[in-house]
């Protein structure tokens, strides 16, 4: 049943890179528990406007939890207490009437704050660029099962596809590592035949790529996997180990124009 | 190529379980020979002790290479302890743990904590067992035929003090809980899991954490309450 609650949003306001940011509160009431945790700070937003004020800046697309767009740190969970959602999916029925909700930003040095909750995640497009795809002429796409998968490789692979970059698992992760963005991408390629043949040099250039980002080394602890709205597994990172391992003893890919013989 | 992968955070934490399972194989031999001392007498363990050390040069080169993996494990961890403080320099003002497949939790953040413990522990017992009195000081048997190190005599002297008997049980409790998560996570860092081997190795590992340091553990109280006379 909706129903509105009043609650009390204490978030994060940063006017840019360089300043120093502080925590704000606010005190919002007439919430309807059906509003997703965005449309609450949309809410917010409004009356911010309304009173003259800058707006409390955020990320988000799709809103309908596909984009990796959305996130921040709710009480001290990536996307929230709800498990394997994103904020846009997140509703206010998980909160209290009367509660306190703290805001931040992910925090990693990895991902600088621009202003309030919005970050710089580019670090994981340097990732893929270092190694995340297939090096192929893909001309025009080609009929479906011309390549044939077998079902349950296939089915793993979709498993980690899923992953959309949010970097909820960075932000979750005590160590503020992206190993479980980052296996997700060279498990999900190197289990597939067109991503397999470039396997051994994707992994290390990928994990190199991660290394100088700054991000921090994974202590398996398994934060990220509660924290991932999609639910993505810590077979993903052990994976990455085991492609990193293979990859060390694989034969060092030949210079382009070298002879062949 | 190979120096390159020498500086990765996955190499690192290869490392750090190579190195891991390395010392936990010491820890298992280590605790039974050890055994021989809820044995009673001072003859089973003196005899363990002597055939040990007539081992000679193998153990010499055993001794070194366990020094050697010993600073690996700790340099290396202070290495990745180092660069994941650098990876996150604002702290959360709230931290809260989402629980179901996470293993956050004290033990789990504190490695390096329960590790330089466990270092103090190490520096300590060297210097009380191994380097403390031996024959010159008297300490002397004839178990073998030969002369030779009477050390229960002196494993007994030292828990029969119990300031000595309180630190080495909370010294093994801090080695339990170190490798409560570190067994489990050596697998993982090597690459040995799949999803379904990982919940029966947690508790695997958890167990065999508790049955390392609860045999370590119950030797300094077995010994103090004189069970073995
Ligand atoms: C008897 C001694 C020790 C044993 C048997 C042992 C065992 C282990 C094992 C099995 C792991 C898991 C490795 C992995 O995750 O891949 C580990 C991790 C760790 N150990 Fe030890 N350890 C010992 C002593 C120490 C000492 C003296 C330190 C001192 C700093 C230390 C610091 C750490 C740290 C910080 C980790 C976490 C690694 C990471 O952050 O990636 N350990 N240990
Ligand atoms: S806005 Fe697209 S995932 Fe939340």
């Amino acid at each position: 049943m909706s129903q509105n609650i009043s609650v009390k949003v204490k978030v994060w306001r940063q006017d840019g890179p360089q300043a120093t940011g502080q925590f704000e509160s606010f005190d919002l009431s007439g919430i309807s528990t059906d509003m997703s945790f965005l449309e609450m700070l949309d809410t917010l937003n409004e009356q911010l406007l309304k009173e003259g004020k800058r707006p409390v800046e955020f990320d988000s697309d799709c809103r309908e939890g596909i984009c990796g767009s959305c996130g921040c740190m709710i009480n001290g969970m990536a996307h929230g207490p709800e498990r394997g959602a994103t904020v846009c999916q997140l509703h206010m029925r998980s909160f209290k009437n009367g509660q306190t909700i703290v805001v931040e930003p992910w925090r990693a040095t990895a991902f600088p704050v621009i202003k309030d909750l919005v970050v710089d995640r580019s670090a994981f497009d340097r990732i893929i660029a270092a190694g995340g795809y297939v090096s192929v002429k893909s001309g025009r796409h080609a009929d479906a099962n011309v390549m044939l998968v077998p079902k349950d490789t296939a089915e793993k692979a979709m498993d980690v596809a899923q992953c959309i970059g949010c970097g909820a698992c960075v932000a979750a992760c005590p160590n503020a590592s992206a190993s479980l963005f980052t296996g997700a991408k060279i498990t999900h390629l190197a289990l597939l035949p067109q991503g397999k043949v470039e396997a051994a040099r994707r992994v290390q250039r990928m994990t190199d790529q991660m290394d100088s980002e700054g991000f921090g080394g994974c202590t398996n602890i398994g934060e990220c996997l509660a924290a991932c709205p999609k639910e993505i597994k810590m077979e993903a990172i052990v994976s990455m180990r085991r492609e990193f391992i293979k990859g060390a003893f694989a034969e060092p890919p030949r210079q382009a124009g070298s002879d062949n013989a | 190529m190979l120096p390159k992968i020498f500086s990765s955070s996955v190499f690192k934490k290869i490392l750090m379980s190579l190195t891991g399972f390395g010392l936990v194989g010491f820890l298992i031999t280590h605790l039974i020979g050890n055994a021989n001392l809820y044995r009673s007498g001072s003859d089973p363990f003196n005899t363990y002790a002597a055939k040990l050390h007539s081992l000679g040069p193998i153990l010499e080169v055993a001794e070194i290479g366990l020094l050697g993996m010993f600073v690996l494990h700790i340099v290396t961890a202070l290495q990745l302890k180092f660069r994941s403080r650098n990876a996150r320099q604002d702290r959360y003002a709230v931290n809260a743990s989402k629980k179901g497949p996470s293993k956050s939790g004290f033990i789990s953040q504190n490695m390096a904590l329960s590790g330089l413990l466990i270092l103090a522990f190490v520096v300590l017992h060297v210097k009380q067992l191994h380097f403390g009195p031996g024959m010159d000081a008297g300490y002397v048997t004839n178990v073998t035929g030969e002369s030779t190190r009477d050390i229960h005599r002196l494993v007994v002297e030292t828990f029969s003090d119990p300031l000595n008997v309180a630190l080495y049980v909370a010294a093994m409790i801090v080695l339990g809980l170190h490798l409560r998560h570190g067994f489990w996570s050596a697998f993982q860092s090597l690459g040995l899991t799949c999803e379904r081997s990982s919940k029966a190795l947690y508790i695997a590992s958890g167990l065999l954490a508790a049955l390392i340091a609860g045999g370590f553990l119950f030797m300094p109280i077995w010994i103090y309450f004189g069970v073995q006379s």
